[in-house]
């Protein structure tokens, strides 16, 4: 810049009365004034209207007509106002901008830096001030009280969030619960409850989507109960609709309730405000899916950035400064701690100095493969099993209800909750044949967990599919028995008519209609029920096998030939891997029925919230902390991705039966159509402009549709590709970081070398 | 935690007796290095216990936990006495070396006998339990 403008800024900044550039003055003042240490922070700027070159040469004087036109434009400006000041400096709202963008950089990350509580909050405060009081100067023009408003505005948002960020974290429930377990057990044994916690947030959602959106509504506006056939208990049940016994099947009064599909009618809308049931029961259908698919994805990827890398360079290191768990508050616990990390340490050392010890390989593989081919046995006998169990169910409901015991009626439920009991308990004696690490071989008994879980559920599912169709089948014959049984009812209407020659009005009672086979119902029911007997196997679990084996060997240890305690059945150790896949899988039955009854999210979230109480007292009160303690340190991750992966698995055969199969033609939202998703096609038939359906129509063009899978099939294929290309590039950096390390390393072993043998040779001559 | 106590002495943190590090935690995050703390130096220290403190606080403050005679560098001695505080004197004193020199082989960047901030930081960071284990739930 030329000097005389220099000089002209300065002159004008003197009769200023600009506000902020006084107030930076005085900053600048201030700052010069304060303490050594904060110099250090900022970086130090020259303010180029201080500064007059000395090479320069001296400023011209001014002739008349400059002066003049130069007054005359200070005049209008001063009329203008004292933002516009800022047009002219344009360097100086530059740095002005930078100064200000730093000082809100060190508000955000004061708490992230180490330096005492004093420093930080004297930091704070005088950044604060800062920004308060130059943020005004920012604005432009006339927009600078439009600029001070939406300032003021971002503020109390960002207020406001803070706020609300603070009450979340104040209801966070059983916080202090969680806490006591990990300090007596660690942090994989609290990994259990928080996984439970967050299975509970889920369920929470997805219990105030359908309670809300559709069992609510169709209670409060619907017709009520007693009013339609779909609606009433059938004549022929009517006697034992309220027994405990039918109720706790989900038949009677339960089964015509809002808590299953076969009670919501048809209307297409109800209620004085319009509501649109059907269209609400289908969309909230897939809102479920897709919350839960987003909400596993994020949690996923959550965890994706802590991945560490390679498991060798630091191995001893890791093991020194990060194996005590400071977590632990229990003398107990921490015993085990101290014990199993001198372990870990004894391990290490033995594996540095000795070599592979050569075992017999051939024994190992052939030990290994008649343990696989046992697990292969347990998982075709058990499939065998449900599927052979699920037949007898079958049977039993052509029979009379009456003839058959309590085991008979629950006897499917129970096999299935049975075989998750004690297989894997099985697949643990086999793994002894193995001889793996442990490690590994709580991997392999985690996937043949898996396996197990998944095979039933599977073979459940298709024994399900073969009564479904088997309902279907029924449902035509039904038709058929309805139409002779309306033809005759009207035939003796007329009949009584045409005698009496009164109008009697044609009234049958609902009750006493022939209903048509309810498969959705049928499908909510055999879910519901499942959920039921499992948490009830497991809480008689807990029970016998962890509160009574723990009263027995603490009681009858004082009376016992050698001690309970530490010998045979001692107390057992929290199954965290059992109950989290438990927990895993009975989410994957929810996701599968909750389409067909409504209520089964609202029955998950109470059996979490009492298993939380009743898990939480007996992990305290029974078992004893893990004496091995060792963990994989992708288990999170893993974890979630089954949860992934049964979400996927669990929603094909639904997304399968609501794409394929026809709705009853009696009972539910969908009756009567012929797919449940033509109820779209309705809506936008009936309540969108017809502009917009044609549109939409036109969309639905298959070779648009086709264009659309394409597209989608190339961009995955290019983020593949592009993935491939970054890990390869990722792992390359990595790899050439070991080597300059490594390099550094000998170059400042030789120079250490160098200077003793030069110290050596120095005291020497 | 006391009736209006404005100092408070790592006794008083009762539910952490075990910790073999309970001692270096009050010293380092104590006003003047003597163990004793004040409300600001205990919300520092949760602060930095905390789930929601970044990786290179946390790195940070575990570096200066663990150098135990605080000359800014972890040396051969602090190691010899991390080690045995965690095993208890579990372990012989000839496997204890051989651990210190194996971590000062595999973390020392630039082999002057000791770890520096930068070679703790750097072997830290990629650690996967860090984060999880030097973590304190309030």
């Amino acid at each position: 810049m030329p000097p005389k403008k220099v000089q002209i800024q300065v002159e004008e900044k003197e009769d200023d009365t600009e506000e902020s550039s006084s107030e930076e003055e005085e900053e600048e003042e201030e700052e010069e004034d304060k303490l050594p240490r904060r110099e250090s922070m900022r970086p130090k700027r020259k303010r180029t209207r201080d500064v007059i070159s000395e090479d320069d040469p001296p400023p011209e004087p001014e002739d008349e007509e400059t002066k003049k036109a130069r007054e005359k434009e200070r005049r209008k400006k001063l009329m203008r106002g004292a933002e516009d000041d800022d047009e002219i400096d344009e360097a100086e709202l530059e740095r002005l901008k930078a100064e200000l963008d730093e000082q809100r950089l060190m508000i955000a990350t004061v708490k992230c830096k180490p330096w005492k509580m004093e420093k930080k909050i004297e930091v704070l405060k005088e950044a604060k001030q800062f920004v308060n009081e130059n943020e005004g100067a920012l604005g432009k023009g006339k927009g600078k009280k439009w600029f001070a408003f939406k300032m003021m505005m971002a503020k109390k948002w960002v207020k406001f969030l803070r706020d609300f960020e603070n009450f979340k974290a104040a209801c966070v429930p059983w916080e202090n619960k969680i806490k006591a377990i990990e300090s007596q057990f660690g942090s994989s044994v609290a990994s259990y409850f928080l996984f439970l916690r967050w299975m509970y947030g889920v369920n929470m959602v997805l219990f105030i989507l359908t309670f809300s959106l559709v069992m609510l509504p169709e209670y409060l506006w619907g017709l009520p109960y007693g009013t339609i056939p779909r609606k009433t208990v059938p004549r022929a049940e009517e006697d034992s609709a309220a027994n405990f016994g039918v109720l706790y099947d989900f038949n009677g009064l339960a089964q015509y309730s809002v808590l299953f599909y076969g009670y919501y009618n048809n209307q297409r809308t109800i209620g004085v405000l319009n509501f649109r049931l059907p269209l609400s029961y289908f969309l909230v259908g897939l809102a479920c899916i897709g919350y839960s698919f987003l909400v596993v994805l994020k949690a996923m990827t959550q965890n994706i950035g802590d991945d560490g890398g390679d498991d060798n360079t630091f191995n001893f290191s890791w093991k020194v400064f990060t194996s005590w768990d400071f977590l632990i508050g229990n003398p107990e616990t921490a015993d085990n701690k101290f014990n199993s990390i001198t372990m870990n340490f004894k391990e290490a050392i033995l594996e540095e100095r000795a070599g592979e010890i050569e075992e017999n390989v051939h024994l190992i593989r052939f030990l290994r493969f008649l343990a696989n081919f046992f697990v292969f046995l347990t998982l075709a006998a058990s499939g065998y099993l449900i599927f052979w169990a699920v037949k007898r169910s079958q049977e039993f409901a052509q029979q009379d209800p009456d003839t058959l015991g309590w085991w008979e009626k629950n006897e499917m439920n129970m096999v299935m909750s049975l075989l998750g009991m004690f297989c894997p308990t099985l697949f643990d004696l086999f793994a002894e044949l193995e001889d793996y690490h442990p490690l590994i071989a709580l991997k392999w008994l985690l996937g043949r967990i898996f396996a197990l879980l998944l095979g039933n559920l599977y073979v459940f599912i298709l024994a399900l599919m073969d009564e479904i169709y088997n309902k279907i089948e029924e449902e035509k014959l039904v038709k058929a028995n309805i139409t002779l049984w309306e033809a005759n009812m009207i035939k003796a209407y007329n009949s009584s008519v045409t005698g009496n020659g009164t109008a009697a009005p044609f009234f049958v009672h609902p009750a006493d209609v022939p209903r048509g086979p309810c498969w959705e119902t049928m499908v909510g029911q055999e879910f519901v029920r499942l959920t039921v007997s499992d948490v009830l196997t497991t809480y008689v679990t807990i029970l016998v096998g962890d509160f009574l084996r723990a009263c027995f060997v603490r009681f009858c240890n004082y009376c016992w030939c050698w001690d309970l305690e530490y010998g045979y059945p001692s107390y057992t150790e929290f199954d965290i891997s059992g109950n989290v896949l438990a927990l895993i899988f009975n989410q994957g039955m929810i996701w599968m029925g909750s389409f067909f009854a409504p209520s089964l999210p609202g029955i998950n979230i109470l059996r979490l919230y009492v298993s939380m109480y009743f898990q939480g007292w007996a992990v305290m009160c029974c078992n004893v902390p893990e004496a091995r303690v060792f963990k994989s340190s992708k288990g999170n991750t893993f974890y979630l991705g089954m949860l992934l992966l049964i979400l996927f698995l669990s929603t094909m055969p639904v997304l399968y039966m609501i794409v394929c199969l026809p709705p009853s033609f009696d009972c539910g939202p969908f009756s009567g159509k012929n797919r449940m998703f033509e109820v779209i096609g309705e809506t936008l038939e009936h309540d969108f402009p017809s502009w917009m359906a044609m549109v939409l129509r036109q969309l639905s063009n298959p070779a648009l549709m086709l264009a659309v899978a394409l597209v989608m099939v190339l961009t995955i294929y290019y983020l593949n590709a592009t993935a491939k290309g970054q890990k390869a590039a990722n792992l390359d950096l990595k790899k050439k970081m070991k080597q300059q390390a490594l390099e550094n390393k000998l170059r400042n072993k030789k120079m250490a070398a160098a200077r003793a043998a030069a110290a050596a040779g120095g005291q020497l001559s | 935690m006391g009736n209006k106590q404005t100092v408070f002495t790592h006794e008083q943190l009762e539910a952490y007796q075990d910790n073999p590090f309970r001692q270096r935690i009050a010293q380092v995050f104590s006003e003047d290095g003597d163990g004793h703390m004040t409300l600001d130096n205990f919300l520092d220290m949760f602060s930095v216990m905390s789930e929601m403190a970044p990786r290179d606080l946390k790195a940070y403050y575990a570096f200066k936990i663990y150098d135990f005679n605080e000359d800014d560098y972890i040396c051969m001695w602090d190691l010899e006495q991390t080690v045995t505080k965690l095993t208890r004197g579990e372990l012989s004193a000839e496997e204890v070396s051989l651990v210190c020199e194996k971590v000062l082989d595999e973390a020392d960047g630039d082999h002057d006998g000791r770890l520096s901030l930068d070679d703790f930081q750097n072997m830290i960071l990629r650690a996967p339990d860090f984060l999880s284990t030097f973590h304190i739930r309030i």
